[in-house]
């Protein structure tokens, strides 16, 4: 296909879309499926075909649209009301939703699109998530979908597609945060002729789901950004390494690949161009430390998911010992628009060493919890307070968890802090891949660190000495101290040994598998002191605090 | 005709020492040339490195990670620092880990006196360990005619698994489960007396840095292992 013929097809649909007056958008993201929205979507749709109004309202089934809280969410065009919480067992709400097109919307459900979890944001990976169906190709192409791959493919130079990346200061979205644009011109002036791109879809830290919903919401995205990167880097096979516990996202990439592919947009001669690049899904069987890249590498290659020392970095030798890219979902999706906008818009967003927005998933202790995209840079206060809506209840914000297991715990004393790369690390954290847990003062900050040391040794590979040995002693000590049996002297093994396989470990999930522990001690010392002198746990959440006859009992 | 530059020398730094190193040789392979010391456990000379024990993890200007002496190769200008009081503890701390995660009593081990994890806690002076023993129970296999493999001894330095994959080509070992509960098997879990990929030739034992592979009949202390490997890839480089 041809440039001037997808935007001919994009014309058509947009014509199309304009003809129906009034559209009702269903979310079937997982979230939302999970609370029954498919039943919705159906009892809408059959409401419209009994009064005959196929004409003139069009319900679809759309990705994530973020306030999971709410769910299943629904949103009427073209006033954009929110319905939330729709019960899809009540048809006369639904009928009422149908009855209400032009009119108010029913206040008992509605949500007005102008609260600040929908305001704040700032929307570029998630722009069309809620707003396009994503088992249709031709939704993505309406919205200008793959116009930026066949314009790099028709008119730009290799070089020139890595200098705008290079320009837009993106950094990559999966944790680390290394400058995307030069991961990519690494990879670019690589020897070899055969080179690989790889995406990682193996989300897995607790609480985080980003991914996930870009994948269930807007998989095309995902793979535009994949076949410019390809076409930078002169690559012609890509992977999705997608986690099996993902069935719809899996499903619906798998869709959208067939579709682009049938469309000339992924396969041979894309663009009739010279150009090829054929894509296929792996799926992870379950190990978190298969997100790490060059264990992912040797579980694509269909070996034990284990990471390998490096160098030699995955840019020179990577899958099946040739150059490779591997950027996260979240970076891929961010690419399509870099290119159609330019990086100088996209470097204006943000702060000056990050760049552009991000998606997070807030969870936890927080009235609004869902997926938000917002600005670099934007204050944790507002994250937690406006977007978020505060702490349920009567309780009292106490901490933010961020970058899952790897990541730390950030006080309240942090709240004015701007969220980027720099800032969450000098506050002994991490950006991590954008999962924000918010916790209320009855959380146990020793309980909260045993979590999520439970988490890492369960998980180390064991390859290495310090993670597989470490992490396990690590939460052997946490597990003493949280049932009352802890010595002081454990507080300093804990940060010696935290230290040392900070530093010892061989790859990110032992490195930084300590952080919960250091980052909880540092600020939240007197809690541990209390379950050491005291034996008691004030949050009620530890062994040590429930009385000896009940443990007996169990 | 060999390429010119494989006969490139590079110049490098161990230690405040002068060394050279030619292509494609590691740190470590260097330090040894010039008689430093680099403590090592996986690490086996004819195998392939894997950077897995993190004893040999070295210091070196301008990289913010320690690194692997064993895989890193020896570069131009490199200023590496392979003892300094940090890595010291570090290992230190490693050998203190190995030591609490199975079963390393050495009075009633076969291996004792020949026994590199024992040899390492003396050379680096850990004479007591500090942290809680986790004593992992495991199995042991005595089904094979010649051997047996303890596991509660094993340090899972896989030398036995790169040994029978690489050198003798019967891939028989192999590693099952993740992190703590990690575990050596032979084939896809069988007894090892029952497995059908083994050719019984004993390199396994001859690798294993401890008391884990051992062969039947030995008192404590009377298991010794011939240091074979470097002679086998000698003979079979010079047929080639």
């Amino acid at each position: 296909m041809t440039l001037d013929e997808l935007e001919e097809i994009a014309e058509n649909e947009k014509e199309e879309q304009k003809k129906i007056k009034h559209r009702l958008n269903v979310s079937v993201a997982a979230g939302c499926l999970s609370l029954h929205s498919d039943q919705v979507l159906k009892g809408l749709q059959n409401i419209v075909q009994e009064r005959g109004l196929e004409g003139t309202c069009k319900v679809k089934g759309v990705g994530c649209m973020g306030l999971c809280a709410e769910g299943p969410l629904l949103r009427s065009e073209p006033q954009h009301t929110y319905y939330r919480k729709v019960p899809a067992n009540r048809p006369e709400v639904l009928n009422a939703i149908v009855d209400n097109l032009d009119g108010q919307p029913i206040p008992e459900f509605a949500l007005s699109p102008d609260i600040p979890f929908f305001a704040e944001q700032k929307k570029i990976v998630l722009e069309h998530c809620g707003e396009i169906d994503p088992e249709r190709i031709e939704d993505y192409i309406g919205v200008d979908g793959y116009q930026a791959l066949l314009h790099c493919v028709a008119d730009r130079s290799r070089d020139d597609v890595v200098q705008e990346i290079i320009k837009s200061g993106l950094r990559g979205r999966g944790g680390g945060g290394y400058p995307t644009g030069l991961k990519w011109s690494m990879v670019a002036k690589a020897p070899g002729e055969q080179k690989y791109v790889i995406c990682n879809a193996d989300e897995g830290d607790p609480g985080a789901f980003m991914d996930r919903s870009v994948l269930e919401s807007d998989p095309h995205r995902v793979l535009e950004g994949m076949a410019i990167a390809a076409y930078a880097v002169g690559a012609d096979k890509g992977y999705i390494y997608c986690r099996a516990e993902y069935p719809l996202a899996v499903k619906r990439l798998k869709i959208a690949i067939r579709q682009a592919e049938k469309m000339g947009l992924l396969g041979k001669r894309i663009g009739e161009s010279d150009f090829n690049f054929e894509l296929e899904v792996r799926l992870g069987a379950g190990a978190f430390v298969c997100g790490e890249e060059t264990a992912l590498i040797a579980s694509v290659e269909g070996k034990r998911g284990v990471p390998r020392p490096r160098p030699p970095f995955p840019a020179y030798s990577g899958l099946n010992h040739c150059a490779t890219l591997l950027n996260n979902v979240e970076t891929f999706a961010n690419i399509a628009p870099i290119l159609r906008k330019g990086g100088d818009w996209y470097a204006s967003i943000g702060t000056e060493k990050s760049k552009g927005t991000k998606v997070f998933a807030l969870v936890g202790d927080v009235n609004n919890t869902g997926l938000i995209e917002v600005p670099m840079g934007i204050k944790l206060r507002d994250l937690v307070f406006k977007l978020g809506g505060g702490i349920p209840g009567d309780r009292k914000f106490k901490a933010v968890q961020t970058g899952g297991p790897s990541g730390g715990c950030i006080p309240e004393q942090f709240l004015d802090m701007n969220v980027d790369y720099e800032s969450l690390m000098a506050a002994g954290s991490i950006m991590g891949s954008g999962g924000m847990i918010i916790m209320d003062d009855s959380a146990c900050m020793v309980d909260v660190a045993k979590f999520f040391m439970d988490f890492t040794r369960d998980e180390s590979c064991g390859k290495c000495i310090p993670c597989r040995v470490g992490t396990t002693q690590l939460y052997g000590l946490l597990e003493r101290i949280s049932e009352g049996q802890g010595r002081m002297e454990d507080l300093d093994t804990l940060e010696r040994l935290g230290v040392m396989v900070k530093r010892t470990a061989l790859c990110g999930l032992g490195q930084t598998a300590p952080n919960p522990v250091s980052s909880t001690i540092k600020y939240f010392r007197e809690e541990y002191l209390q379950h050491i002198n005291d034996k008691t746990c004030a949050q009620g959440k530890c062994a040590c605090s429930k009385s000896p006859a009940s443990t007996i009992e169990k | 005709m060999p390429e010119r530059n494989q006969y490139q020398v590079k110049t490098l730094t161990i230690d405040g020492k002068e060394v050279c190193a030619a292509e494609h040789q590691t740190v470590l392979e260097v330090a040894r040339e010039n008689g430093i010391d680099i403590p090592t456990l996986c690490n086996f000379d004819g195998l392939s490195g894997i950077g897995a024990c993190r004893l040999c993890l070295v210091e070196v200007k301008g990289s913010n990670k320690l690194l692997p002496a064993c895989v890193t190769q020896a570069q131009e200008g490199m200023e590496v620092t392979a003892h300094s009081p940090q890595l010291m503890e570090f290992r230190k701390l490693i050998v203190e880990l190995m030591l609490t995660e199975r079963n390393h009593v050495c009075a009633v081990c076969v291996s004792s006196g020949h026994c590199e994890l024992q040899a390492l806690a003396q050379k680096l002076g850990v004479n007591h360990v500090t942290l809680p023993y986790l004593h992992m129970q495991c199995a042991t296999d005595g089904s094979h005619r010649r051997f047996v493999v303890d596991h509660n001894r094993c340090v899972l330095c896989t030398r036995c698994l790169r040994v029978c994959d690489e050198i003798e080509g019967a891939h028989t070992w192999d590693i099952t489960g993740r992190g703590i509960g990690a575990r050596m098997i032979t084939d896809l879990g069988e007894p090892w007396g029952a497995s059908e990929t083994c050719t019984n030739c004993g390199k396994c034992v001859s690798v294993c840095p401890v008391g884990a592979l051992v062969e039947k009949g030995k008192a404590v202390s009377e298991m010794t292992k011939p240091n074979f490997l470097p002679y086998l890839l000698q003979m079979r480089g010079e047929a080639q």
